[in-house]
This record gives C-alpha cells, structure tokens and sequence, in this order.
C-alpha cells in the first residue's frame, strides 16, 4: 500500500446489484494529485468502483450499498452528503463524449451556469480558459456558436473534459475514456492526463495494460469484484507478488 | 435458384403492400376532393349555419372549425401540462425499473388501447356528477384524457432512447435533476413535436369523445360553459342527410379537417427540424 496522503479513501465497500455481489470488502486509497488506474477483465467491477466515487451508481434501482467511501474525510454515503455538492467536486469522463444539446460555447459554460455565473465576461474568460486547457481553443474559437457534435470525436472527448473542468472539480474520474477514440486523439488525452495530475487526482479505469503503463502512478488490479494487488506502477506491472496478477499482466487471462 | 425466388417474390409482396397503402391515401384525398371540392366555398370557412342550412341552405361550419380548433388546442395543452411532468418523472426523476414507473407505463399502454367511445361515455359520467351541461370545457376534458396516453406513450418513447450518459454528465457537473430533465427536454425536442402532432390529429378527427360531451350549436362559444359544434360532428350528421348538396358539404368538412392536419404537420416538421439543430 501506498504512504502517500489518500483523496478518497474506500473502507469495506460491498456493492450488490440485483442481489449479484458486485464488489466484495473494497478497501483502497487513492493518493491525491496522482493517477491511479483499474485495471481488470471486463466485468470485474472496475466502473462500478468508479462509479461508486460519484454517487452515479445509485441512480440505477435495486442497487445495495454498504461501507464507507471518503472524500476529504467526508463519507459520501452518509445521509446528510449532498449528492449534487458531492459530484460537483468530480469531474466524469465516460466512455464515448457526450456533448449536451447546445453549441460548443454553451457546453463549457453549461456548469458555470448551473452554479449560479450569469455574467456573461465571466462566462467568456471561463470558456476559454478551458478550452485552451485542453488544447482545443485555437481549433475552435471560430465556431463556438456551432452545435458540439460537429467536433470530431476526439474534439468532442477533449471538450467534454474542457466541461467537466469548468466547474472546477478536485478528482476527475475516467471511464475507458479514450476507448472510442483513434490513437492520435488518445495520445492528446492522455498527455492532457499527465498535465491534470498536477491539479487533480485522476481516477482512471481502463483495459489498455500499455495505457495504463504510459500514465498512471498507481494501478489496481480487480478480478471477481475483488482489488487483488494495489501499488505503484512498477510493482504491479512489472513485479507482480500475486499470481493472478501475473497471469493478467502476461496476458493469460483477460 | 430457390433464395433467387424467395427474395423476389418478398421483394415483389413488399412493393404491393407500399403500393396499397399510397393507394389508399390517394383514393381518400380523391374521394373527398372530389365530392367535398364544389363546396368548398369560402361561405363554408367563414359563416356561421344559417336558417335552413341542413337542408341546403345558405351558411358555412366555421362553428365546427373554430370549436375543433378550440377543444383540439386546449386539450393538448391540457394534456401537455399532465404528460410532460408524467414523462420526466419516470425517466428522470424515478430510478430505473421502479415500481411506479413501470406502472405508470402499463397504465399509459392500456389507456392507450381503449376505444375512444369508452372516453366518450366515461366523460359523460363525469360530467353529469359535476353537474357540468354538454359544453366546450366538458368535451376539452373528455378530449384531453384522450390525447394523455397518447402523449405519454410517445414521449416516453423517444425519451427513454436517450442514453443515461446524457444525464450522467449533467449529475457529473453537479446538475440536479431538474437540470437533467431540462437537458432531456431539449434532447428529444424533435420527438416532443411528433407527440405533439399525434396528439392533435388524434384530438381534431375524434367524434366519439365529443359526441356526448361537446354537443351541437350553430354558433361560436364564446365561452367553456357553451356547447360547441366540431368538424367531425359536422361530417356526421350532414354526411347522414338524404340531401346530396348537405352530404357533398360532409365531404368539404372532411377536406377543410385534413387540411388543417396537413398544414399542422408540415409546420411542426419545420419545426422540428429547425429546433434539433443541437441534437446528438
């Protein structure tokens, strides 16, 4: 385990999910200002766990929540957490962008509206500074005014992070997010990725050994709903203690 | 040389079938533009029945116009004011699979399937033991529990095609649900308008719902608790007259009824296509 200062701080979490136990006894912490990636085989629970961290999962019905997961100390399934505080504190990055139904000006400002910003010189400096932040700024400042599924896919991906950083989260949690992207695009994410982690703590979960290598500092291994090995990069990927680790890293199961 | 055969002979039932449809559309323009054309006069848009009119005298059904437009217009707003709330509650707001969202469903899908003399009737009831008369409000409210399940369905339709990340990402950014639901809204604009529409054309073209509930009159209510006459009463009871030049105006109602469906749809796909713009 790690002995740097934890941001999220998991203790026995047990998820059911129409009665299946989807993740069994979870304990991790994740460190602050570092990346640290799940990786596992498909269905090990990788997204549950990340899900867990903003409270998305509950949304979904028949779903059993027991434990504790902390965030700055505060647990974020006692009763009196304000969930829309809570989220508002991570960033998501899904799978595929999904820009909402306006142009690209109003998808970055979307959060700072919501939030209560109305000022419109404000909105225009938030707007390019996140958009710059992710490198998108020069391709698009001439058509800001233009709906955001127009971008490219990878343009859209980058915009979704440029969204989800305007409302100033500490964590940003990413869901294989550059699984549908092509390698240039996911190159731009993942050197965007390396750039955050002096800002934030970045939660990824991905199925790419060599992306999770390339990026993170600190890997998971989940099999079975269960965190078989926890360390630093080196550890897991290159001197696994489990078999099972070992067995996932050399390719024998996936 | 046997899938050969198979594939033109579906290929073949399929194009008839098409065929047959466009055929039946045509005939029916063309059964209505032909006797309904000669009285089509603008009397019949713009004057009101005068003495003698049922038996092809002078005057014009702008009464039934007007009421339909009225009842057609007022109950889909009416039904909009029920059903958008409905809508938002079991795709936003409910968790996925709960109890009452799937029975709100079942009941939109059997509300949807009842015959419209059915809400006709049970309209009547209802409005006996308000002690309402057979007036404007009374057929709006039978109308508008008529267009509810019609409006619920095909809402619920295109909303629940909207994939979860949409509102993920709102709740992501902090949003509330409310939040998300307006995100939703503009989503599916588009399919809200073809709700919309159904809804009105099923709304105009109903007899049986105001039969009992809207009555007659040969004039403009100018008020709810005044009956009204509307367009397909007023294709009812002239198209049973033994009097041809009475029947041939039946016939000028029904054109005068699908234009007014036409021009609503052509407008609300302009619309449509003009607000999804944004769409993903």
């Amino acid at each position: 385990m790690t002995t740097e200062k934890p941001h999220i701080s998991v203790k026995n979490l047990n998820v059911h999910i129409d009665g299946n136990h989807i993740l069994k006894n979870i304990s991790i912490d994740i460190p602050d200002k570092k990346i640290t990636s799940f990786i596992g085989p498909s269905g090990c629970g990788k997204t549950t766990l990340l899900k867990t961290f903003n409270r998305l999962l509950d949304r979904q019905g028949n779903v059993e929540i027991t434990g504790q997961v902390l965030v700055d100390g505060e647990d974020l399934y006692s009763p009196e957490t304000e969930v829309t505080h809570l989220r508002k504190k991570m960033g998501l990055l899904s799978q595929r962008p999904f820009p909402l139904p306006m142009n690209i000006y109003d998808n970055v400002a979307y959060g700072a509206k919501i939030h209560g910003q109305r000022n419109k010189k404000e909105l225009d400096k938030i707007v390019e500074h996140y958009l710059r932040g992710v490198s998108l700024w020069d391709e698009v400042k001439d058509r800001l005014k233009e709906p955001a599924t127009r971008l490219s896919i990878g343009q859209q991906q980058r915009l979704c992070l440029a969204r989800g950083l305007a409302v100033e989260p500490e964590i940003i949690l990413g869901d294989e997010p550059t699984s549908a992207l092509d390698p240039i695009s996911t190159q731009h994410i993942e050197e965007l990725f390396l750039q955050l982690k002096d800002k934030y703590t970045l939660v990824l979960v991905t199925h790419i050994l060599r992306q999770a290598r390339r990026v993170s500092d600190y890997i998971a291994f989940i099999y079975m709903g269960e965190i078989i090995e926890f360390g630093t990069t080196e550890e897991v990927l290159l001197n696994p203690k489990e078999k099972l680790t070992k067995d996932y890293v050399k390719g024998y199961i996936s | 040389m046997k899938r050969k055969l198979e594939e033109q002979f579906f290929k073949a039932l399929m194009i008839l079938s098409t065929l047959s449809i466009s055929a039946v559309l045509v005939m029916i323009i063309w059964t209505i533009t032909s006797r309904g054309a000669s009285s089509l006069t603008w009397d019949i848009v713009s004057k009101v029945p005068e003495g003698g009119f049922y038996i092809g005298k002078g005057g014009g059904i702008l009464n039934a116009i007007i009421g339909s437009i009225y009842i057609t217009i007022g109950a889909t707003l009416l039904g909009l004011m029920v059903s958008i709330p409905v809508v938002l509650y079991i795709n936003v707001y409910a968790k996925k699979n709960a109890w009452l969202a799937t029975t709100t469903r079942l009941a939109a899908d059997i509300l949807f399937g009842i015959p419209s003399i059915v809400y006709g009737a049970f309209g009547f009831t209802i409005m006996i033991y308000f002690g309402l008369k057979t007036s404007l409000l009374a057929g709006t409210i039978t109308v508008t529990l008529l267009v509810i399940p019609i409006l619920v369905r095909s809402m619920d339709e295109v909303m629940r095609l909207v994939p979860d990340d949409i509102g993920n990402a709102v709740y992501s950014l902090g949003g509330t649900r409310w939040e998300s639901a307006k995100i939703l809204i503009r989503q599916c604009v588009p399919g809200i308008i073809t709700a919309i529409l159904l809804s009105f054309g099923r709304a105009i073209g109903d007899a049986a719902c105001v039969l009992f509930t809207a009555g007659y009159t040969d004039s403009i209510p100018t008020s709810l608790d005044q009956p009204t006459a509307t367009l397909p009463l007023a294709i009812f009871f002239q198209l049973s007259s033994p009097i041809e030049e009475v029947q041939n105006r039946a016939y000028a109602a029904a054109l005068i009824l699908t234009i007014i469906v036409l021009l609503i749809s052509f407008t609300a796909k302009y619309f449509s296509k003009k607000l999804s713009k944004n769409k993903i």
